[in-house]
């Protein structure tokens, strides 16, 4: 999997309250909810984010709620991979389950704001464009990855379940 | 295999989950669930929409509680639509356990007897650590990995390693559970422990009510940590069998002398002063001498982690006699409504209304900006609850300082941020 975009920078602790501020999703339209996404922290983000575009954070991010509109308001925007220095592991798991990868890369902070990078998912590679230097960082779990390429957990588990009746 | 190898609690219940003899932290298992839980908003609405696109039934209905407690008792139609929609897909799906707007599905899952030690239980929210406090291993997941269990009874997890959290001494008149959560906070973050599992132990647990042990285990999640934990004893066992369930096996929910504790922390809880959380996270807690300038709009108790019954009892302890400040709008939600029942009976809520409080329903309300205690624009709150991040409980402008119960009874009556010290 290659993912190429321009990246949306921000620091630490973004919390699911900011990125899917309550009653800002009743299950029906993600799109409606997904404007809300980082209201208070940057009102550009939501309109500004294109298909294909890398969030990028430090330390923690995704702290606070279960709720999966988090990720799901990112993926709806046209978000496709999150780099973070580090996340608050509901946040992560949800991410891998709506099948958008997340990637803790330690070198998070050293990406601005705009700059273009390439990731080559299976040879484990994130190249900065703009800064023309190479990135590292943490390998994906197998399982994680496969359920990634699947399209999230619900896709992984209906291959599973339609394998499981043949 | 020769002896079997030494685990913490947390490592005995994961290795019992996936049918393992032992497991090691870092470890990737796959184990099966023994109790799934949900509320109206992480559910049926969402999750349950998701089982139904796979076509598969709830794997074991013996083993899923749905609790509704965030969008209740109001005339919001939206919020009406979800009620409605919870009610119609547990009827379909035929679910044993739907508790209908009786509290905070936190507080409400141990007093309809569904947890003991030694479980396994996952449940659609974040402070869904709270079930440790009754020995059990008990996550937050999100509503995906909530219909991966339904569907199939298991989840994977990676074992946590485990921090022992030694809690010494005694905690002085005034001061709570929540101030060692606060402390914590302010010491470690709210990245502290990621992915880690902490067990509460010490001569302050092992004196500790199982409504306080709640509040240590309810607040792991703000130091991010997988779950909290605190082993069975005499006073888990009281507690439960006062919910009708007889015969726990305290003995074996034990993590082992020899086990492997990631690090031992010692907290000495004797010197230990009120704490309180400034806007906008729970890690911006300082002691309290820091905030004697702070004027307040609002006071509110309320939430599974500060409207417990020990919580309620602290607030009227602080209170009895007293009015709040004419300039605070106090408010009271009890976590549930057999909270309120038996504060009733107590003579704790008349101590409350008379002091000043209003009583609102029994759910999540005020700590998600529901509700009457939602926090208008500029408004300047304290509260009992577990999270002040921006806009959470109300309006953006708006700020809210967390604390104990002690403390946000005493600031209600000076309407500024006080320490209940001075109160005892």
């Amino acid at each position: 999997m290659i993912i190429e975009g321009k990246c949306w920078c921000y620091g630490a602790n973004i919390d699911t309250d900011a990125l899917a501020p309550m009653g800002s999703y009743q299950g029906e339209n993600v799109l409606d909810g997904a404007k809300q996404c980082l209201r208070d922290v940057d009102p550009r983000f939501a309109k500004g984010v294109r298909e294909n575009d890398i969030f990028v954070a430090t330390e923690n991010l995704g702290i606070g709620s279960s709720r999966e509109a988090a990720p799901l308001f990112l993926k709806a925007l046209g978000v496709r991979l999150i780099l973070a220095s580090s996340f608050a592991r509901i946040f992560f798991r949800n991410c891998y389950n709506i099948g958008l990868p997340a990637l803790i890369c330690e070198q998070s902070p050293t990406i601005n704001m705009g700059d273009k990078l390439i990731v080559d998912l299976d040879l484990g590679i994130i190249k900065n464009l703009t800064q023309d230097v190479s990135l590292s960082y943490e390998p994906i779990p197998e399982h994680l990855y496969n359920m990634v390429l699947s399209g999230g957990l619900l896709p992984y588990l209906k291959k599973q379940l339609s394998n499981e009746h043949n | 295999m020769g002896r079997p190898m030494s685990m913490t609690l947390s490592e005995k219940i994961i290795a019992q989950a996936c049918g393992r003899s032992n497991v090691n932290s870092g470890d990737i298992v796959t184990c099966k669930v023994d109790l799934a839980m949900m509320h109206d908003s992480s559910g049926p609405r969402m999750a349950g929409k998701m089982l139904d696109e796979l076509g598969v039934p709830v794997w074991d209905i013996d083993k899923l509680v749905v609790i509704t407690d965030h969008y209740i008792n109001d005339e919001n139609p939206d919020h009406k639509k979800i009620q409605e929609h919870a009610r119609a897909w547990c009827k379909s799906h035929k679910v044993k356990y739907f508790i209908r707007e009786q509290g905070i599905c936190h507080t409400v899952l141990p007093e309809y007897g569904h947890l003991k030690p030694g479980m396994f239980c996952v449940g659609g929210d974040s402070h869904s650590t709270t079930g440790g406090a009754f020995g059990a291993f008990m996550i937050g997941i999100g509503s995906s990995d909530l219909v991966g269990v339904l569907a199939t009874g298991e989840i994977w997890v990676r074992v946590p390693e485990t921090v022992c959290m030694k809690l010494k001494g005694t905690l002085q008149p005034g001061i709570a559970a929540k101030d060692i959560m606060l402390k914590l906070c302010s010491k470690y973050g709210m990245m502290g422990f990621n992915y880690q599992a902490i067990e509460y132990r010490g001569p302050v647990v092992e004196k500790m009510s199982v409504e306080e042990r709640m509040t240590l285990t309810n607040m792991a999640a703000e130091l991010g940590a997988k779950t909290g934990i605190v082993a069975p004893d005499d006073i888990t066992q009281a507690y439960l069998s006062h919910v009708g369930i007889t015969a726990i096996d305290a003995k074996r929910w034990q993590s082992d002398d020899e086990a492997d504790f990631t690090k031992t922390i010692t907290l000495n809880c004797s010197s230990l002063v009120p704490y309180v959380a400034a806007p906008s996270s729970p890690e911006n807690s300082l002691s309290i001498s820091e905030f004697s300038q702070i004027t307040l709009n609002q006071a509110y108790v309320g939430a599974c982690t500060g409207a417990k019954l020990d919580d309620l009892r602290m607030v009227a302890v602080v209170l009895k006699g007293k009015k709040v400040s004419k300039n605070i709008d106090f408010f009271v939600a009890p976590a549930t409504l057999n909270i309120r029942k038996e504060a009733e009976k107590e003579g704790i809520l008349k101590v409350l209304v008379e002091a000043g409080a209003k009583v609102l329903p029994s759910g999540c309300g005020g700590c998600i900006g529901l509700g009457a205690a939602r926090l208008g624009e500029n408004v300047v709150g304290i509260s009992t609850t577990n999270r002040n991040f921006v806009g959470r409980a109300g309006h953006k402008s708006s700020a809210l300082y967390l604390a104990s119960p002690y403390t946000v009874a005493a600031s209600a009556i000076t309407g500024k941020i006080t320490d209940p010290r001075h109160f005892f």
